[in-house]
């Protein structure tokens, strides 16, 4: 059988697991909606950050809700590879590749519907983006390669890590490091040193790609550093998955 | 039929500096079960992951259906079947769910899982997450995986460790049958019961080297048969009954002799009436049948790290 289809097969596999987990949806979907709504409602209004600050937001938490499907994804690799089913599959005739991909598409396929729940929710709140079709396109590929360059370091940092307990922990610094970018308020308002941290972190450039784009006034500089940010994060997970997954027995 | 399934030479790995498989040699014949018995930490799972292409040996040659391990690795995947350890089974998907993997995998229909659970004795619980399964449950599921794709060389490591004697009947009757449709099995088990039962050859792993290899009955005339096992309070005790009983083998460090016998109440009266007659008293009296550890002494001069149970 070809790598398509066991990819196929996997992925229909992952996609039942996270469906039967209930905290994991939680923590993929419900929970980037609970942050939303504490952050417009609670502390919104004591931002000024020169618009409404649910369009000023509304980014940020699109990354946010990437961000926070990984944690199941890295938990799902890790308890395969600990409970040997891994090893049932590399001693089958199965493609090497196919278990991975699978991981790798099912938190991809999460994200995408934590974000349309998200938006959905923002637009209720009163989002009002100024971005064209286009622009949402944009959108919609820059999340895509953030999905995927994060996937695979997921995937790779819950291969390598020791227990399912651990890898659920691994995943614990990509949740943080979106409140330490302009998602929540802007950079150039944080204090010295965090500020630096903020303006050079990878998630900085692709909110405010993002951010660009829903305004309908994309900026170039920004998209091609967020482009290189997620082709390298992609890469490094993608190989330091790969290798693992080779060398772990 | 006389071909072979299996042949290892010189088979040699390391983990870092510690090494863990020295240089064994072996041959399983088609459509025969093979036991490799050793205590834990012998290196039984790593001969199983070595040979079932999971891990990369560091010297020596495998052909494992004729295909060579290292250069044709996905031509023996499609030629075996494997069960490890610990039984690798979906949790979160059902009996059924499980088997409709597999077969999704690597071919066959319905009718394929429907057999397997119908076989396996599962149809009751198919519909239910693998993850209410008991113990012995998990393992019958784990084999049937194992079986869709009509495996004609199965690896078992340790298939019944940890089961109830229950559960362990059920799994031999299965290793039983799959024989007699001609299959090749390749075990592990630290039990000396076990290999016996089931096994036309059984190889004794110890430290990483095979200490014997042969079938039950050649192992069975190196190793202490059944016997009677005295322990006493003081060494003049132990010296005096050494003296009388001349056929018994001292423990010193137990303070013990372990006497030969049948098991039979005449030749337990025998040795009972031997003591009394030069009025001797053992501390303690057992029957003993002889374990993975007798083995172990017998062949190795030393008993296994971890005493088997």
């Amino acid at each position: 059988m070809s790598t398509t289809s066991h990819s196929t097969v996997m992925l229909r596999r992952n996609v039942k697991h996270i469906a039967r987990n209930p905290t994991s949806v939680f923590n993929a979907v419900l929970m980037p909606i609970v942050i939303m709504l504490m952050f417009v409602y609670m502390m919104g209004d004591a931002f000024d950050v020169g618009v409404d600050y649910i369009d000023y937001a509304t980014p940020g938490l699109m990354l946010l809700a990437v961000c926070y499907g990984l944690g199941a994804a890295a938990t799902s690799v890790n308890s395969d590879m600990t409970k040997g089913i891994i090893n049932r599959f590399k001693v089958m005739d199965v493609s090497r590749g196919a278990v991975l991909t699978g991981h790798v598409v099912a938190s991809v396929l999460t994200n995408l519907i934590a974000i349309a729940a998200l938006v959905g929710v923002a637009f209720a709140l009163g989002f009002s983006p100024a971005a064209s079709f286009l622009d949402w396109l944009g959108v919609l590929g820059i999340l895509l390669l953030l999905a995927f360059a994060a996937g695979w370091l997921t995937v790779a940092l819950g291969l390598a890590a020791k227990s399912p307990e651990t890898a659920g922990m691994a995943s614990v610094p990509l949740v943080m490091l979106p409140f330490f970018s302009s998602a929540i308020v802007p950079a150039d308002k944080m204090g010295p040193g965090l500020r630096e941290f903020a303006e050079y972190q990878p998630f900085t450039p692709i909110i405010e790609t993002v951010r660009g784009l829903l305004d309908g006034t994309p900026d170039g500089t920004d998209a091609i550093v967020a482009i290189a940010w997620c082709a390298g994060i992609a890469l490094v997970g993608y190989l330091w998955a790969r290798s693992t997954f080779t060398k772990r027995a | 039929m006389t071909t072979t399934a299996i042949a290892v030479s010189g088979l040699r790995k390391a983990y870092g500096d510690r090494t863990v498989l020295d240089g064994i040699d072996l041959e399983v014949q088609a459509g025969t079960v093979f036991a490799l018995l050793g205590p834990n930490g012998a290196g039984k799972t790593t001969t199983v992951n070595v040979l079932t292409t999971l891990m990369k040996a560091d010297g020596g040659t495998v052909l494992v259906a004729g295909h060579d391990i290292a250069t044709e690795a996905k031509a023996v995947r499609a030629a075996i079947g494997v069960t490890g350890q610990f039984a690798a089974v979906d949790d979160l998907l059902t009996g059924r769910e499980n088997l409709r993997l597999m077969v999704d995998l690597q071919g066959g229909g319905k009718q394929v899982v429907d057999d397997l659970l119908e076989r396996f004795d599962l149809v009751e619980s198919a519909d239910k997450p693998a993850s209410t399964y008991s113990g012995g449950m998990r393992r019958k599921l784990d084999l049937a995986m194992t079986l869709v794709g009509d495996p004609r060389i199965i690896f078992l490591d340790e298939p019944t460790t940890g089961l109830d004697p229950r559960s362990r009947r059920t799994m031999w009757a299965i290793v039983r049958e799959l024989v007699a449709d001609g299959v090749t099995i390749f075990l592990t088990t630290q039990y000396l019961e076990e290999a016996d039962q089931l096994a036309d050859r059984i190889a004794v792993l110890d430290q990483g080297r095979l200490v014997a290899q042969g079938t039950a009955d050649d192992l069975k005339r190196q190793i202490p048969g059944t016997h009677v096992r005295l322990r006493f309070t003081t060494v003049a005790e132990l010296d005096a009954a050494a003296r009388v009983l001349t056929d018994a083998t001292r423990d010193d460090e137990a303070l013990a002799l372990r006497v030969p016998s049948d098991g039979g109440t005449t030749s337990l009266r025998a040795v009972l009436d031997r003591l009394d007659e030069y009025a001797l008293s053992a501390d303690e009296f057992s029957v003993h049948t002889p374990d993975l550890d007798d083995v172990f002494l017998a062949l190795t001069g030393h008993h296994t790290e971890v005493a088997a149970k």
